[in-house]
């Protein structure tokens, strides 16, 4: 029997994390902020990216915008090219240097920074530092705007029902859709409306969605449906991966409902306008 | 029953992909999925109503069951030791011939005929139905779900529910085309025929066969966990008693058994207990009026030494088999489980089977997933389900002859040319200057887009970038406002 195990790493058992705590906020708003993009907001929904700058600044907070930042690494990493991955990982890493807050209007690209860099870099002790230290400060914006910089949206609005929905990556590392639950109900004419299986995946999962399109395409299909059936006007979402997926079905569909980034909604909400 | 012929379970399509294909396109059978995934993601919140005491409980669960696989050569030394005082025959199996060998020569040592089996997904490995059914032995499932797809020569659906993906109609067809009786969809009802068919079986016998939930190594205990009373007819009944199980259920004393078992029932039915717990501690005693007369374990690796070798692979062997992982899993709901074609569906089956039959005869398990974390997020042992698909993933694409392999069938789905593009991806991404003029292009040229991208309009209109890039747009309007760009 013994003869089964020999090549088994000596104490190789691995112990869960502990359950995590809640998480703790800084007391004060900070001076400055960097923005990190994300690859999808640049390309497809750069708006949404600068109503996340204008709502920032609207709370007294001055934006960087590294003009050198392109993408966090997630596409490469969860197909499985790691080395790959690591090595935009490292690009974004040097240029989110210092003690600055990470500001990311993407809740699965916030996970991968806080979450999945330190399994990047887990054979570098030093970078792993750097790494932990860039954890501690990044923020999905939803997040940032509840809990740092401790925002009172005023609604401008006309009655309006929304749906939201979060990425999954997002809700289960980011706590997103609390976040994004609590600034809706921030708004007094937004009527926030549950979708059937609202915590369930769109079928995005990024390259997913073109290595499984069936399953990803009746994922999607689903997801839709529920949207459409549960009687809101638009659909929200902090997610541009998601949005990419759900607003290209629904233009498929020819459906006139649409979905729009969190940022871009609250900031006309609440006086912003364009 | 006729039970001669070994009709495979599912038409034998080319791979996961075209099965999921078919399976998308039956209605019956998403409905069927769906409907019953609900109501047992209903019950297993119901059942965990307190989530920090849930939380507590996955975290001790997840405890055990590493403290246990820290120590497993050991634990199944003193398993084996005190099984052995007991009275328990022990014999090791490192493949599933072997096992059936096991079984087959226990079977010839009595000149047994008929074998009665417990619900077994192990047995389900060793597909020792048709194993023994080679050898004119009849093999008959006892459990109700098992019974069913065996009547259907379909392989189990689901761990914990064999037969979930049919409907009481679909039942009631099945019985009265193979059983002759008079067609009733009522439940009950077709429960007492399964169950007039089975007691008469119970009682002819000559061995029974069963699972094991856990192998408790200090007292030498098999702990059997079941609903409708067969795991323990099939367990006493009969003269002889064959377990069957895995290498990795042993855990090291019973204080142990007590988390796993309310984390077992509360995931997969969201039930407090099972209406059976068989503690099974060894044959009949002297003094002893029943339970059979010779009891044997058969411990098989298949592939669960392959996963124990990386630490993190290992994880993989927490699993209780709850089945909760693909009660949740928003593919398995979509697909079912034969599309996944081996003995493990879901997303705990996309983990494990890879170790038990290699990675190149499953190259799409790993990918068949939107990591969405609903798998690790109620996994009662926390087996970090969407990480080790990742890994998997990461094996998979890996040289077909890169250096110290931790799997067999590394590298399946090997591409130069997929490796080329995102070795391509890579150096965009980490350049500035080249990454600026792609972005550029994409959007100057957004008029340009193909209205056709691949699988993506399968199901989406094309994407269109947009006019301007968030770098242009933010460095313009930053400028304006004194933050560095």
């Amino acid at each position: 029997m013994s003869e089964l195990f020999y090549n088994a790493v000596p104490n190789a058992t691995r112990v869960a994390p502990p359950i995590p705590q809640p998480r703790q906020y800084p007391a004060s708003k900070p001076a400055r902020v960097y923005l990190f993009g994300t690859c999808v907001v640049d390309l497809f929904y750069p708006e949404a990216g600068m109503d996340a700058i204008r709502l920032l600044e609207r709370e007294g907070i001055r934006v960087d915008f590294p003009q050198g930042q392109s993408c966090c690494g997630q596409p490469a990493y969860t197909s499985g090219y790691t080395d790959q991955a690591r090595t935009v990982a490292r690009a974004q890493l040097a240029l989110l240097a210092g003690d600055q807050p990470v500001v990311v209007p993407s809740g699965s690209c916030a996970g991968m920074l806080r979450q999945h860099y330190a399994d990047l870099f887990k054979d570098e002790p030093e970078t792993l530092e750097q790494v932990q230290a860039l954890a501690e400060r990044t923020f999905e914006l939803a997040e940032f705007l509840l809990h740092v910089c401790k925002v009172q949206l005023k609604d401008n609005g006309q009655p309006v029902k929304v749906a939201l929905h979060t990425s999954c990556s997002a809700r289960r590392e980011m706590n997103t859709h609390l976040h994004g639950r609590a600034l809706l109900a921030q708004l007094t004419n937004v009527e926030r409306v549950e979708h059937s299986h609202e915590s369930e995946c769109c079928g995005f999962g990024g390259t997913f969605s073109v290595r499984m399109p069936d399953i990803s395409g009746a994922m999607v299909a689903d997801k839709t449906h529920n949207l459409k059936a549960s009687g809101a006007h638009q659909v929200l979402s902090a997610d541009c991966g998601c949005l990419m997926n759900i607003n290209g079905a629904l233009e498929k569909q020819r459906e006139t409902l649409r979905g729009q980034h969190l940022a871009t909604f609250l900031w006309q909400r609440s006086g912003g306008g364009r | 029953m006729n039970s001669q012929a070994r009709i495979p379970a599912v038409e034998i399509d080319d791979d996961f992909r075209s099965r999921a294909h078919k399976a998308l396109g039956d209605p019956q059978l998403r409905s069927n999925f769906r409907s019953a995934m609900d109501s047992l993601m209903t019950k297993r919140a119901v059942a965990f109503a307190d989530p920090d005491e849930r939380e507590q409980l996955r975290a001790l669960g997840n405890a055990v069951r590493a403290r246990a696989l820290s120590k497993l050569p050991d634990l199944l030394e003193t398993l084996e030791r005190n099984l052995t005082r007991n009275g328990v025959k022990v014999h090791w199996a490192e493949t599933v011939e072997q096992a059936n060998g096991i079984v087959q020569s226990i079977i010839d040592a009595h000149g047994a005929k008929q074998v009665i089996k417990g619900k077994s997904m192990v047995s389900e490995e060793m597909e020792m139905n048709h194993a023994l059914e080679a050898r004119g032995i009849e093999c008959l499932e006892s459990d109700m779900g098992e019974y069913i797809v065996q009547l259907d020569h379909e392989k189990p659906s689901h761990i914990i529910m064999p037969a979930i993906h049919k409907n009481a109609g679909q039942v009631a067809s099945l019985f009265h085309d193979k059983l002759g009786v008079e067609y009733t969809k009522d439940v009950d009802q077709l429960i007492q025929i399964g169950r007039r068919v089975l007691r008469q079986k119970f009682l002819e016998a000559d061995i029974g066969v069963s699972g094991v939930n856990f192998a408790v190594a200090e007292t030498g205990t098999l702990l059997l966990v079941e609903n409708e009373g067969n795991g323990r007819m099939s367990t006493t009944v009969p003269p002889v008693h064959i377990a069957v199980t895995g290498i990795e259920k042993v855990v090291e004393n019973l204080r142990d058994v007590v988390p796993l078992l309310s984390l077992l029932t509360r995931s997969a039915l969201g039930i407090p207990i099972t209406t059976y717990v068989n503690m099974i501690s060894g044959p009949r005693q002297p003094d002893e009026r029943d339970g059979p007369q010779e009891v044997h374990l058969v411990l098989l690796d298949n592939g669960r030494s392959q996963a124990f070798a990386d630490g993190e692979l290992r994880q993989t062997l927490n699993c209780i088999r709850c089945g909760a992982c693909m009660n949740h899993c928003p593919v398995y709901t979509r697909v079912g489980g034969h599309t996944y074609g081996e003995v493990y569906p879901g997303p705990i089956g996309k983990i494990i089977t890879p170790h038990m039959v290699g990675l190149a005869k499953v190259p799409d398990h790993p990918s068949a997933s939107s990591l969405c974390g609903a798998c690790g997020e109620v996994c009662p042992v926390k087996i970090p389900i969407p990480a080790l698909l990742r890994r998997l993933r990461e094996e998979n694409v890996k040289a077909p002859d890169s250096p110290h392999p931790v799997m067999r069938g590394q590298g399946s789905k090997y591409s130069r040319k997929e490796r080329l593009i995102w070795n391509a991806w890579a150096t965009l991404n980490r350049h500035p200057v080249l990454y600026k003029a792609f972005s550029f292009f994409a959007t100057r040229l957004r008029h340009l887009a193909p209205k056709h991208v691949g699988p993506w309009t399968q199901n989406h209109s094309a994407p269109k970038p947009a006019a301007r890039s968030l770098h242009d747009m933010a460095r313009e309007h930053l400028a304006q406002q004194g933050g560095r760009p």
